[in-house]
Order: C-alpha cells, then sequence, then structure tokens
C-alpha cells in the first residue's frame, strides 16, 4: 500500500461493531476516509456496507467501537448531528420533492431569508438569492441543467439525482458520502452524476461512494475500501488492483 | 444534448406559457364556464345583488376550504371540517345565551376548535394514524357530543358581535359583508405563508416526499402539528363567520361541509396525493361551489340535486388528477 507523506485523514472508525439481536451486520470494522479523496466502499449483498455508513452518519448507534472526525471522537445522535459537523449524506433512492422547483430542493430544510424586518418578522423567504446561488452552484459543479424554476419531476433520473448530490455538495463543509447514488440510472445519466462526483472532489471534499458498478468504481475511485462479513477485508488502489483482484477479495477467493 | 447550462435568461419563460401553464387556468376557465352558462339562462344570475349573495354564500365553504386545503397539501384528508365549525357555533351560543361576554365566548370557542385541531393532528402526527380515519372519528365525536348539549336541537343566538361578520358595507353599488372581508383577508395571510415562507415549503415538501423531508432534516411531526393547529383555528374563525351569516347555532347544521370545501379544494387543482396545488385554485374552486349552488337555486333545483352535480364534480376533478399523475 501507498506508503507517501501520511494524509490528513478526516474520517475514521475503528473496530465498529453493531449487532441486530444475533445478526452481526458491523464485525469489528475500521474505516479511514483520507482529505481530498474518492473513497469507493464496496462488498457483496450483506456485507455491511450501508451498515457502515449509517453509523459513519449517526444514523445508528454501535454496539461499540469508535468514530472520529479530524481526530476527535464523536458520538452523533442523529444524522442531523452529523450535518452540522459537516456531513453530508446522498440517499439511493431519489431524496427529492418532485414537485418543488430545483432551487427549493437545493436549499430544503436549509431555506434563505430575505434580509431585515420583512425576513426576521414577517420571515419571508429569499427566493431570488436562492435561485441565484443554486444557479452558481451548478454552474461550478458544471452540472447541466435546465431552468433553476423548473419542477424537478421535469428532469431526467440523472438530473434529479444530480439535484440531491449537487444539495450535499452545496452544503458539505468536511465530506460527502453517497449510497449507491446511481443503481436507478442508465449509461448516460450514471455518467453525468459521476462527473459531478469529480467535481466535488475538486472542491476539495472527500468523498465515499458506496457502489455495486466495478467499472464505475475504477474510473472514478482514489481508493477502494473492500467489505466482508461486517469486517474490512483490504484497502486497495485502483492503480495497483485488477477488478477481479477487488472480486476475489470480496468473495474471499483472495486476500490483499 | 437537450440542456443548456443555468442562465438566468431560462428564467424568463413567456407570459403566455405562464398564463397557460399556471395551475389556477383550468379551474378559472370552469369557473367562467358556468358563470356563463347560468347567466345566459337566467339574467337575474349576474345582477349585482345576485353576484354579493353568492359571495356571501361563499363565505363559510371558502374559509373552511383554507384549512382543508393546508391539510390536503400534507397528503391528509379532514373530514371534521363541518364539525368542527360547529363546535364553535354552539359553543360561542351557549355561552353568549348564558350570558357571557361575547368576545370572550367567541374567542373560547375558536381556542376550542383550534384544540380540535390540535387532537387531530397529534393523533395523526404522534400516532401516525391516517388523516382520513382520525378526522372521521373526530367527526362522529363531535357530532354526537354537540347533539348531547344541545338537547338535539337549534338555538338562536342574538348577539351583536357574532352577528358582526354579517354586517354589510357598500363598496361601489357592490355590497359585501365584513364576513367576505375576513375570507379574502386569510386567504391572502394562509397564501403568505404558504407561498413565501419556510413553514408554506415544508408544507408542500412533507405532502410531496414525506422521507425526503425528513432526510433533509425538516421536523415533520412537529410541522404536522402546526398544520392541523392553524387548520382548525382557521375552522374556529369558519364558525364565527357562520354566525354572521346565520345567526342560529345547529348541530345538525353543515352537513355537506365535507364534501364542499373537500370539492373546492379538488376542483381547484390541489392533488389529494399531497404537495400540490395552492389557495388561488382553492378560492376558485370554493367559488365554483359557490356559483354552483347559487345559480342552481335560482333555476329552481332541489339542493339535493345541487350535491349530486357537486358529487359528480369532485369525482371528476379527481380523475384528472389521478390521470395527470400517471403521465408523469
Ligand atoms: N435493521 C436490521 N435488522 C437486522 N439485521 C440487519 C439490519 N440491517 C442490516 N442487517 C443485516 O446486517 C447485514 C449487513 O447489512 P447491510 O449493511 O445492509 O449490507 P450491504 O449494504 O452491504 O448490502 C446483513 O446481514 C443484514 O441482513
Ligand atoms: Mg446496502
Amino acid at each position: 500500500m501507498s506508503a507517501e507523506t501520511t494524509p490528513h485523514i478526516v474520517l475514521e472508525a475503528r473496530n465498529v461493531v453493531k449487532t441486530y439481536g444475533h445478526v452481526t451486520a458491523l464485525d469489528g470494522v475500521d474505516f479511514e476516509l483520507r482529505a481530498g479523496e474518492i473513497l469507493a466502499v464496496v462488498g457483496d449483498n450483506g456485507a455491511g456496507k450501508s451498515t457502515l455508513i449509517k453509523a459513519l452518519t449517526g444514523a445508528l448507534h454501535p454496539t461499540s467501537g469508535e468514530i472520529l472526525l479530524d481526530g476527535v471522537p464523536i458520538h452523533f445522535k442523529g444524522p442531523l448531528d452529523a450535518r452540522h459537523a459537516g456531513i453530508e449524506t446522498v440517499y439511493q433512492d431519489l431524496a427529492v420533492a418532485p414537485a418543488l422547483d430545483i432551487a427549493s430542493n437545493l436549499f430544503l430544510g436549509r431555506e434563505l431569508r430575505a434580509p431585515g424586518l420583512l425576513g426576521s418578522l414577517f420571515r419571508r423567504l429569499d427566493k431570488k438569492k436562492m435561485r441565484e446561488e443554486a444557479r452558481r452552484a451548478m454552474n461550478e459543479l458544471k452540472f447541466r441543467l435546465p431552468a433553476i424554476d423548473n419542477p424537478v419531476e421535469s428532469l431526467s433520473g440523472g438530473q434529479r439525482q444530480g439535484v440531491a448530490v449537487a444539495r450535499a455538495a452545496l452544503f458539505a463543509r468536511k465530506l460527502v458520502i453517497m449510497d449507491e447514488p446511481t443503481a436507478a440510472l442508465g449509461v448516460r445519466e450514471t455518467g453525468q452524476v459521476l462527473e459531478l462526483i469529480r467535481s466535488i472532489r475538486d472542491r476539495g471534499l472527500a468523498v465515499v461512494l458506496i457502489s455495486h458498478n466495478m467499472p464505475n468504481v475504477f474510473d472514478i475511485a482514489d481508493r477502494i475500501h473492500i467489505m466482508r462479513l461486517g469486517r474490512r477485508a483490504a484497502v486497495v488502489s485502483p492503480k495497483t488492483h485488477t477488478m477481479n483482484d477487488v472480486v476475489a477479495i470480496m468473495t474471499g477467493a483472495a486476500t490483499a | 444534448m437537450t440542456t443548456a447550462t443555468v442562465s438566468p435568461a431560462d428564467a424568463s419563460r413567456s407570459l403566455k406559457s405562464r398564463i397557460l401553464g399556471a395551475p389556477s387556468a383550468g379551474p378559472l376557465l370552469v369557473l367562467i364556464g358556468f358563470c356563463l352558462i347560468f347567466a345566459l339562462s337566467n339574467p337575474r344570475f349576474l345582477a349585482t345583488h345576485n353576484l354579493s349573495i353568492i359571495l356571501q354564500q361563499t363565505v363559510v365553504i371558502g374559509v373552511l376550504a383554507i384549512g382543508q386545503t393546508l391539510v390536503i397539501l400534507t397528503a391528509g384528508i379532514d373530514l371534521a371540517v363541518g364539525a368542527i365549525c360547529v363546535l364553535g357555533t354552539i359553543v360561542a351560543g351557549k355561552l353568549v345565551n348564558l350570558g357571557y361576554d361575547p368576545v370572550l365566548s367567541m374567542g373560547f370557542a375558536i381556542l376550542l376548535c383550534t384544540a380540535a385541531g390540535l387532537a387531530a393532528g397529534g393523533l395523526v402526527s404522534g400516532l401516525r394514524l391516517p388523516p382520513f380515519i382520525v378526522t372521521l372519528g373526530i367527526l362522529g365525536i363531535l357530532t354526537a357530543a354537540l347533539r348531547l348539549i344541545s338537547a338535539g336541537g337549534a338555538f338562536p343566538v342574538r348577539d351583536p358581535f357574532l352577528a358582526w361578520t354579517g354586517n354589510t358595507m357598500k363598496l361601489g353599488g357592490f355590497v359585501l359583508t365584513y364576513g367576505v372581508l375576513i375570507m379574502f383577508a386569510l386567504y391572502a395571510v394562509v397564501w403568505y405563508l404558504l407561498n413565501q415562507t419556510k413553514w408554506g415549503r415544508h408544507v408542500y415538501a412533507i405532502g410531496n416526499n414525506t422521507e425526503a423531508a425528513r432526510l433533509v432534516g425538516i421536523p415533520v411531526r412537529r410541522h404536522l402539528l402546526s398544520v392541523y393547529l392553524l387548520a382548525g383555528l382557521i375552522y374556529g374563525i369558519a364558525a364565527w363567520l357562520a354566525l354572521g351569516r346565520i345567526p342560529n347555532a345547529d348541530p345538525n347544521a353543515m352537513q355537506s361541509a365535507n364534501l364542499d370545501s373537500i370539492t373546492a379544494v379538488v376542483i381547484g387543482g390541489t392533488s389529494l396525493f399531497g404537495g400540490r396545488g395552492g389557495l388561488i385554485g382553492t378560492l376558485i374552486g370554493a367559488l365554483i361551489v359557490g356559483v354552483l349552488r347559487n345559480g342552481l337555486t335560482l333555476a329552481g333545483i332541489d339542493p339535493l340535486w345541487q350535491d349530486l352535480v357537486t358529487g359528480i364534480l369532485v369525482i371528476i376533478a379527481v380523475a384528472l388528477d389521478q390521470m395527470s399523475r400517471r403521465k408523469n
């Protein structure tokens, strides 16, 4: 494995265990996300990928183990805590409100209020500013979309997921986690979303990408975290390992 | 690729497509259509006197439909609109007839209506019961309780304050009651809440995709509670307006309030599936219901037939909504 200058670790998990009754979903997993990287998390169905992500984002409480953000141990009570700490999550099922326009979706739950009395007393939204910011963010991410005040339902599946990903990018201060963001998308749309993920990394954020799609993973990931039976089987680089190597580690046919 | 990078120019769609594409264009055409039919079949329909009567007849349903719109936008439905409003008229009427201060009596009645809304909201959001069942239950409970309190019968309420909303003022040959003005004011205020505030944005988001709303951190349960609470408050105000129209508290009144308010909302283009539509449509929808009832009455048609026509109308509107959803 690469032994260059030790990079900054943004998010780390140490020996995390999560059991559901007799089922051990996570069996002492370790995890390490470096600043500015795209880390792919791969593994068979039931290997514990989603459970790991939920533990990292406060969506569930680990049975034991430690999670550190920028080297500091953290105990998220829920996903909101993680969000306040600068971690944004994109879910597989399109988490958008289809009837609302693009700008409203981007700012959903974090709407901007108008300045002055209009905002503080009359609680008026600053729709203009939200539209402008949305446009700026989409341009910055180089994500192509029709007019920002179109309802999200008028977009293609890839563009919709793009809105969810852009929302995460817009508000994440440290990292973005995506659980199979392209699972429901076609080839071309997947390409759009992968481009978007690259732009997010290029803005300096770290990205965790869970995916089943090996070609996608090898196309985009800086490192690949391989889950097997609730543990980390290996972390490999797409430069030194082939898809077959990774699949072999995933299934237990080989070790790193 | 057919899409282009977002630019400010995209924002200005042509005026024509904006007007034709506006969600309330359809309902407005229906309203104009009905007005034309009634005007052609009876010249008295368009008399200013009759038009101001239509507005007055629309007041109570129009205001109830505001609360109904809020609930339906969250993908719920409120079958207790009429019952909660009757609760307000009976309580206020009883207290005033017992000699209590009219302002306090009405205030207390409105507070009770708000509490009934809060109870519905609590059951819907806290216990996650279907709004349809919760409000049906409240309808049954209130109807029975109110008949018991008033010993089954209606009673007159003679108090200038309770009747105040029925007082008239002239606006250029047009006779308006204060109730009509209050109705328009309520539409304006709630329209502002729905369209210009975060609160309204979240109402739409919850109705449109509850899970997405939860995931972005909107406190869904608390928000639903606030929606039902506001709806209850509005039904209480409607009770005051109802006493202004007819100075009579009747436990058997407002039998068709559910049908009429839901019809107004749905004809107005708000989707029963939640998250789509709005108050401008509902105002037009309420006027359609008012025009329909008035026009049919002028034509000498029995009120039962009016219910029948309204029933057909609501089914057509829901069918159209369903069809447009399938297309998407
Ligand atoms: N809420 C739960 N209750 C019981 N078992 C669960 C629960 N969530 C996950 N599991 C189990 O934990 C294991 C890991 O699941 P998961 O993290 O979803 O895997 P992956 O996302 O890699 O497919 C599986 O065996 C799954 O059945
Ligand atoms: Mg999974």
